[in-house]
């Protein structure tokens, strides 16, 4: 029917053949590309596989607390979100990076620049650009986990610390581990880890740091978790406590928070540092999340140095503190008896250049012993004995009693002062000592130079007969190093009488007085230049008397001792005294009200600054963990 | 002379081999489904292996020589139904390929495939030498030339792409000058740079994903790359049935239709893609018989259009999970989910059952 049907045609069988071969090849062929994939590189690809679907997520492990010596918490960790940025996929990037910067309220700029100084890193490495997210910016990562998969959050450990530069030279600071660190760590750091980088945070930091855990969990293709295949759990810091005591502190921070200086106070019985504060300061805070370079600018370049620890590291004359040196040297040396007077008036020639007693113009002291020079700080009566003497003498015991040596304190960058001689001129000046200069140096001018920690351990040690034990911070100290530099009993004796009077017998530290305390001490007004070149340049804030007082109590054997430095604060006693009354008293009320039994709930319960600053001090402070900072 | 044929002279080998590729697939679209949005994908999926079932019996009882009367008629309704698609066609990731057909988005460049194999047996058996001439050639040439431009439009460059093979083979049987032959290629060659201009960008990506993985930025290498993944990862027995973490976690794209096989090889390993690939080609195999064994030429050439359209299927599909072909969209019959090209594969075996059952009929 159909004219087209071509019944008479034959069937190309021998062509149809072939397409059987065809297919049998293609199939072949196939088999042959899946053999290769899922024999020959199978492993490769369950590698990649694996890969795909496991995430390691670091735990991060909080550092250790700093407790004070009743348990309170000084410094602690809590958890708070960063925010990275993922760069391995730079289109991606691009496309989201100006919804990130208005999300985020980040300046874009900065974002280019981050990622340029990135740009040498490995790229699957992320960067934190917002260490320390809002609940807003989780909010907003969270909510555009679809649409900007650049952004990731990582729980971190925060440092707390106590507010308003409290104790901060002391306590230090932590900080992104730097490069030198990573390098020289052996992989024990990864990038962007805390360190301690100052103070006790980097002194303690092997303590302190705990070990980061890892979190291996299986994620789908958008990144979501789907469950944790396991945990290898972080191991927190551990605390460490202090031998500071929080009352104690507290007294001498709000005694010190206007002023230029520093203040140590330490139990030299045992070496235990109660106190220290360094003035001004920073606040470690600023440094827990990232420091803005202007702010670390400022910081570094900042004519009062707030970086520096005054306490171990402002070397400065200590002016007539060191008197007590000189005493030391003139009784122990035997050199000179020690019923030696000199008449004071006002001042005194010494190799034909005139020198000046600190009362010169105003009065004169007349006719001196060494009870008196002490009481009264008589400069005259130490320019004699320290000429007499000889600058070999008076190093040699200003050496023995730690001047120009680390205390060894258990704290990072502590500074050795100067003890001058004719060995350290020549070595140092290639010249010879001119004897004029031992008179400057028998009074603590001159060439040298002390910390106040290293004077509260010179005057406590006189004052128990020669017994020097290392100053240190943590209480639990194993092996206290302890210098013993025997001094007579006379010649302790005669010493103490006179820092006993300095206070108590209407000497230069009579403001500091305390009713029912054996409170004595030393006075010193260093002079910052002298005082030729000061009448050229005329008086100017920068150029005015340094305060020292460095107090103990009891007289003999004393359970505490204050050095305390005023930088321009010109009157010792005046100025600096009070402030190591103020402390050696909060020492004593302490004391009683143990004594009397009467513990507070603040010397029971561990309690945080923040929350104690607010409280008035001596009173029970709350009782809850203190929340987070919002 | 067209006498009926016995309702149950189907040829039951093939069937067989078809209903077990089809088992392969469900359970795959399972394993792929089960614990996502699409839960429950493979019940539909035995629903459209129904329709094509029911649809393949019916096609097989209309005599193929009345299919090839109407060629002329057939021809032309898929050519309107194209443009209608163009016209008022639904769009779907960003191409227009769909026409509401009760109720369901059907792509109509699946019937095209039908019709141009019916087109082209009907053009085949007129041809009475035993070689073609140049204007033969280029008739055919513009008889798919057209419907694929056409579908090109939509765009979809795998179906269009899949209307060629039919051609090919068909001028082969038919017999071709092996001048004409080369001249083909060197025009198809030629015609690469202007093909390049007419492709879609995302078209013009897939193709530079393939030729240059390295350089391909992570959306399309991704694809590739998380395919090769899920089949190499799987090695000899594979991670288990429903255990495929590439599967299960959504690496693998479209795992439930056109990366379907990559989903079986990471879960059922080499050994399970040798199982489908051997039944794939039993399929071919049966199909080239089927072939062999026609009454006439004209059912030879409907048969063996189906069999280029199967193979080129399975060929792409397998080719490009294992990143030996670029990413066309070229679906594995009767295994990837999908109404019309399941029902589609079914109405060409019902062709070639068609053809079977008349074989002795004279």
């Amino acid at each position: 029917m159909t004219s087209w049907i071509g019944n008479d045609q034959k069937l190309p069988q021998g062509r149809l053949a072939l397409f059987s071969y065809l297919a049998v090849g293609m199939t072949v062929l196939l088999l042959f590309g899946f053999w290769k994939l899922q024999i020959i590189q199978s492993g490769h690809y369950a590698d990649l596989a694996e890969r795909n679907r496991v995430r390691s997520i670091p735990i991060i492990a909080p550092r250790g607390t700093m407790l004070d010596r009743d348990g309170r918490v000084l410094v602690d960790s809590y958890p708070s979100f960063s925010i990275l940025l993922l760069r391995d996929d730079p289109r991606l990037l691009e496309k989201n990076l100006e919804q990130v910067a208005e999300g985020l309220s980040l300046p874009l700029d900065d974002l280019h620049q981050q990622l340029d100084a990135a740009k040498s890193g490995p790229k699957f490495q992320p960067i934190v650009i917002k260490p320390q997210a809002s609940e807003a910016d989780i909010a907003f990562v969270e909510s555009h986990r679809a649409d900007i998969p650049v952004l990731e959050l990582m729980m971190v450990q925060r440092r707390r610390y106590p507010h308003d530069g409290f104790m901060a030279s002391a306590v230090g600071y932590v900080g992104e581990v730097s490069p030198q660190q990573l390098d020289s760590s052996d992989g024990r750091y990864r990038p962007g880890d805390i360190v301690g980088k100052a103070g006790l945070e980097r002194e303690y930091n092997d303590v302190l740091e705990g070990t980061d855990g890892m979190r291996r969990v299986i994620v789908n293709s958008v990144g979501k978790m789907v469950r944790t295949l396991d945990d290898v759990e972080a191991v927190p810091g551990k605390p460490i406590q202090l031998s500071i005591d929080y009352d104690l502190q507290a007294i001498a921070e709000a005694d010190m928070v206007d002023k230029e200086g520093a203040l140590v106070a330490m139990d030299p019985r045992t070496g235990e540092v109660l106190a220290m504060v360094s003035r001004p300061t920073f606040d470690p805070n600023d440094f827990a999340v990232r420091i803005p370079g202007d702010e670390w600018e400022r910081l570094n370049t900042d004519a009062e140095t707030p970086l520096l620890n005054r306490a171990i590291q402002a070397q400065l004359a200590p002016g007539s503190v060191f008197k007590i040196v000189t005493a030391t040297a003139m009784l122990e040396s035997k050199a000179i008896p020690e019923t030696t007077t000199v008449v004071c008036p006002g001042y005194a020639t010494f190799y034909g250049r005139m020198f000046k007693c600190w009362v010169y113009g105003k009065s004169a002291h007349g006719v001196v012993d060494l009870h008196k020079a002490i009481v009264h700080s008589c400069d005259i009566f130490f320019y004699t004995i320290g000429m007499r003497l000889g600058i070999d003498r008076l190093a040699y015991y200003a050496s023995a009693l730690g001047i120009g040596h680390k205390t060894g304190i258990d704290l990072p960058s502590e500074e050795p002062g100067l003890m001058p001689s004719e060995e350290w001129v020549e070595r140092v000046y290639h010249r010879k000592w001119y004897a004029g200069e031992t008179i400057s140096v028998a009074t603590g001018q001159g060439a040298v130079t002390t910390t106040p920690l290293q004077l509260a351990r010179m005057i406590a040690g006189v004052a128990n007969g020669g017994v020097f034990v290392q100053p240190h911070m943590r209480k639990d100290f194993p092996d206290a190093h302890v210098d013993r530099f025997p001094i007579s009993e006379d010649s302790v004796e005669k010493i103490t009488q006179g820092m006993y009077g300095v206070v108590n017998e209407g000497g230069t530290g009579a403001i500091a007085r305390l009713e029912n305390i054996e409170f004595c001490g030393k006075s010193g007004s260093a002079q910052v230049i002298g005082y030729d070149t000061r009448n050229r340049l005329g008086k100017q804030k920068q150029f005015k008397d340094n305060a020292w007082f460095v107090g103990y109590a009891p007289r003999r054997n004393p359970e505490i001792v204050v050095a305390v430095l005023v930088q321009g604060g010109e009157h010792g006693g005046a100025v600096a005294g009070p402030i190591a009354r103020d402390v050696v008293k909060a020492y004593y009320d302490k004391k009683e009200r143990h004594n009397q039994g009467q513990t507070t709930a603040s010397n029971a319960i561990p309690v945080h600054p923040l929350a104690a600053t607010i409280a008035p001090h001596g009173k029970p402070l709350g009782e809850s963990a203190p929340e987070p900072p919002r | 002379m067209k006498e009926r044929a016995r309702l149950l002279d189907l040829d039951w080998w093939l069937l067989a081999i078809v209903m077990g590729i089809c088992f392969l697939g469900l359970l795959e679209i399972y394993s792929a489904t089960h614990n996502s949005n699409f839960a429950g994908m493979h019940w539909r999926q035995v629903i459209w292996i129904g329709i094509g079932l029911a649809g393949m019996l019916i096609l097989s009882r209309i005599d193929y020589h009345t299919l090839l009367d109407q060629a002329p008629l057939l021809y032309m309704i898929g050519l309107v139904a194209l443009l209608a698609v163009l016209a008022a066609g639904h769009t779907k990731f960003g191409a227009k390929r769909w026409v509401a057909v009760a109720g369901m988005p059907f792509q109509v460049s699946e019937i095209m495939k039908l019709v141009i194999i019916v087109v082209l047996a009907r053009f085949f058996s007129e041809v009475r030498t035993d070689r073609l001439a140049l204007v033969d050639l280029v008739k055919i040439a513009a008889l798919v030339g057209i419907p694929a431009g056409l579908i090109l439009l939509e765009p979809d460059l795998g179906t269009a792409m899949v209307l060629l093979p039919v051609a090919v083979v068909g001028a082969f049987l038919a017999g071709i000058k092996w001048q004409h032959a080369a001249a083909v290629v060197l025009l198809g060659a030629l015609m690469v740079p202007v093909g390049w201009h007419v492709l879609k960008p995302y078209q013009k990506q897939r193709l530079q994903t393939f030729l240059k993985p390295e350089e391909s930025p992570r959306k399309a290498g991704y694809q590739i790359l998380q395919s090769e993944i899920a089949v190499g990862s799987g090695g000899f027995w594979g991670k288990g049935f429903g255990k495929g973490s590439q599967n299960q976690l959504g690496f693998v794209p479209v795992r439930y239709s056109d990366f379907i096989l990559a989903a079986l090889a990471e879960e059922l390993g080499f050994a399970g893609v040798l199982c489908t690939l051997l039944l794939y080609l039993g399929l071919l195999l049966r199909l080239v018989d089927n072939a062999q064994k026609a009454k006439d030429q004209a059912g030879m050439y409907v048969v063996m259009g189906v069999t280029a359209i199967l193979g080129f299927h399975v060929l792409v599909n397998a080719a490009m999970v294992i990143g030996y072909m670029p990413v066309t969209g070229i679906p594995l019959p009767l295994m990837s989910y999908g109404g019309s090209t399941t029902v589609f594969v079914f109405l060409a075996l019902g062709l070639v059952m068609n053809v079977r059952s008349r074989r002795f009929v004279n």
